[in-house]
């Protein structure tokens, strides 16, 4: 390992074993403010910079496979190349940048952090979201943010099939058009406060110049089995 | 789960390194796919005569004698090429003569696939043990596809492997499930009057295509047909003499990524098999979207 500068360390995945690489990263437990790491011919490596709890930035040159930084904590991880199913999955806090594209199920479950996707994001992207933000400058495929419960999905391209289907307290803000909306997801409207949140998630992934006209707002109806209080006696 | 790959070559001068290309893209592949691999390569064959490929499960299978007999009876010059447990017949005699011949002088032979310029090499065991056994590293060709299988619903058998073929030089990989087949391969066997050799249901779907193509489709609208009348889950590669196409079911159910660049168009379920191939890191890589056919042919 030797780095061009003095904080960067660089490993190259043809090299390194992979597991070497994530237990160098994951070792970091905490620490490694300032540091950044490039991680050259990652080869579309699966689970690449996963399970990471470190303030550090982690750069990928190249494509990854499934799961990169999934379950994230702190780190930054910017990926200069398309990313495989689950990028980001399950992450906590931090920041994912994906400078390519991004394949099925981008940001999966998230609970906190910024997923920011400047190419296209494919089918599932924020399912089950669970507090986490996602901002795609592309567009993303059909059944985006199916069952999210929290966080924000923000998409200034247009979106395939079923968005939002059985979506619960999540929050879609969408500029292009969607091919059909899923079950129980509805446009709502653009309040002051939306655009305000909408503003920050832009100007946070770095879409300069990008103002909030011209975005919609979709969410729940409220109207599917579990939201009907009657519905409570059944248990 | 199983691993699909494929490769066709826009620039024909790569056709020597057909297979040095494509092994290590299959060998990739082991994790999705270790019981069994398959391929079938498109060689450069332009002598008209219809290559035949057969397995035999006898390692002691005596194909000269074999090959004698289809001399004899069909009055054809009849060549042969041993590989390992297949053997590529060459002749000018109909298929369907010769396979009777198999039929009635060797018990378990089978034939892989028919075709000008299409061969079809599978077998159980590690795809890095299947693709050694066959030598496919070394051989040439215009396009390749190729297959890992990790067997769910039936055993791990040479003949239960992919490609599957049931048309002249038209092979088909798949990556899924259908759940329709039992339907449609009646349906063919009755109207059209189609044959099975095993009971699965990515043969059904090679006879599906096989049979628009007969209908004088071409292998893009035969994959298009394909979205309106297969039920389940699946991402298919398909190969023709001259054509190489990919089609993804509706949902997206199984993964698969492209790659094109001004020398070869490369598929792969995941991204890393197609890592080792060369200008790789230029390439437009995509995954293709669900329900839409990407096909390209030879000029």
């Amino acid at each position: 390992m030797a780095g061009p500068g003095q904080n960067e360390i660089v490993i190259d995945l043809h090299d390194t074993q992979l597991r070497d690489v994530n237990a160098t990263l994951q070792s970091l437990n905490g620490t490694g403010e300032g540091r950044q790491y490039r991680l050259l011919n990652p080869g579309g490596a699966h689970a690449l910079a996963c399970g990471l709890d470190a303030p550090a930035r982690i750069i990928i040159e190249g494509h990854a496979g499934y799961y990169c930084a999934g379950m994230n904590k702190q780190a930054l991880v910017e990926i200069n190349g398309n990313a495989g199913q689950g990028v980001g999955e399950n992450m906590m806090s931090g920041q994912v940048r994906v400078h390519g594209d991004t394949s099925q199920s981008a940001g999966a479950t998230a609970h906190g952090g910024l997923l920011v996707i400047e190419g296209n994001a494919a089918a599932r992207c924020g399912i089950s979201l669970k507090g986490g933000d996602i901002v795609v400058k592309g567009n993303v495929g059909h059944m985006s943010m199916f069952m999210a419960q929290a966080g924000r999905l923000v998409v200034l391209g247009d979106t395939g099939e079923a968005l939002g289907d059985s979506i619960y307290e999540a929050r879609i803000y969408l500029r292009g058009r969607a091919d059909s909306l899923g079950a129980d997801c509805v446009e709502k409207p653009l309040e002051d406060c939306h655009r305000e949140e909408l503003s920050e998630l832009l100007a946070l992934a770095g879409c300069d110049g990008t103002g909030t006209d011209g975005f919609r707002r979709y969410g729940s109806a409220r109207e599917l089995y579990n939201f009907r209080i009657g519905n409570v006696g059944q248990y | 789960m199983c691993g699909i790959v494929g490769l066709f070559l826009k620039n024909r001068d790569l056709e020597s390194r057909l297979g040095s290309m494509f092994a290590p893209m299959l060998i990739e592949m082991t994790d999705r796919g270790p019981d069994s691999a398959g391929v079938a390569i498109y060689r450069q064959h332009d002598d008209g005569k219809t290559r035949i490929t057969a397995f035999s499960p006898d390692p002691e299978m005596d194909w000269g004698q074999l090959v004698g007999k289809i001399r004899a009876r069909t009055g054809q010059d009849v060549e042969f090429v041993r590989n390992d447990t297949h053997c590529v017949i060459i002749t000018d005699a109909p298929p369907s003569d010769v396979e009777s011949i198999f039929e009635a002088e060797c018990d378990g032979m089978q034939v892989m696939s028919v075709g000008r310029r299409m061969e079809i090499y599978k077998e159980t065991g590690l795809p890095d043990d299947v693709v050694s056994r066959f030598g496919i590293g070394r051989m040439a060709g215009s396009h390749a596809v190729g297959h890992t299988r990790m067997a769910t619903e039936s055993a791990v058998t040479t003949a239960g492997s992919h490609p599957f073929s049931t048309g002249t030089d038209v092979c088909l990989v798949h990556n899924g499930s259908l759940s329709n087949h039992n339907r449609l391969r009646e349906r063919l066997e009755r109207h059209e009057g189609m044959q099975f050799r095993t009971e699965n249901d990515t043969e059904v779907a090679a006879a599906f295509i096989t049979s628009r193509l007969g209908a004088g489709q071409s292998l893009h609208d035969a994959l298009e047909s394909c979205t309106e009348e297969l039920d389940g889950f699946y991402t298919f590669v398909a190969g023709t003499s001259d054509g190489f196409a990919v089609l993804r079911d509706p949902i997206a159910c199984k993964p698969a990524v492209l790659a094109e660049t001004g020398e070869y168009v490369a598929f792969g379920s995941e991204y890393r098999a197609l890592a080792s191939l060369p200008g790789i890191d230029e390439a437009r890589v995509w995954e293709p979207e669900p329900a839409i056919v990407y096909s390209w042919g030879i000029e």
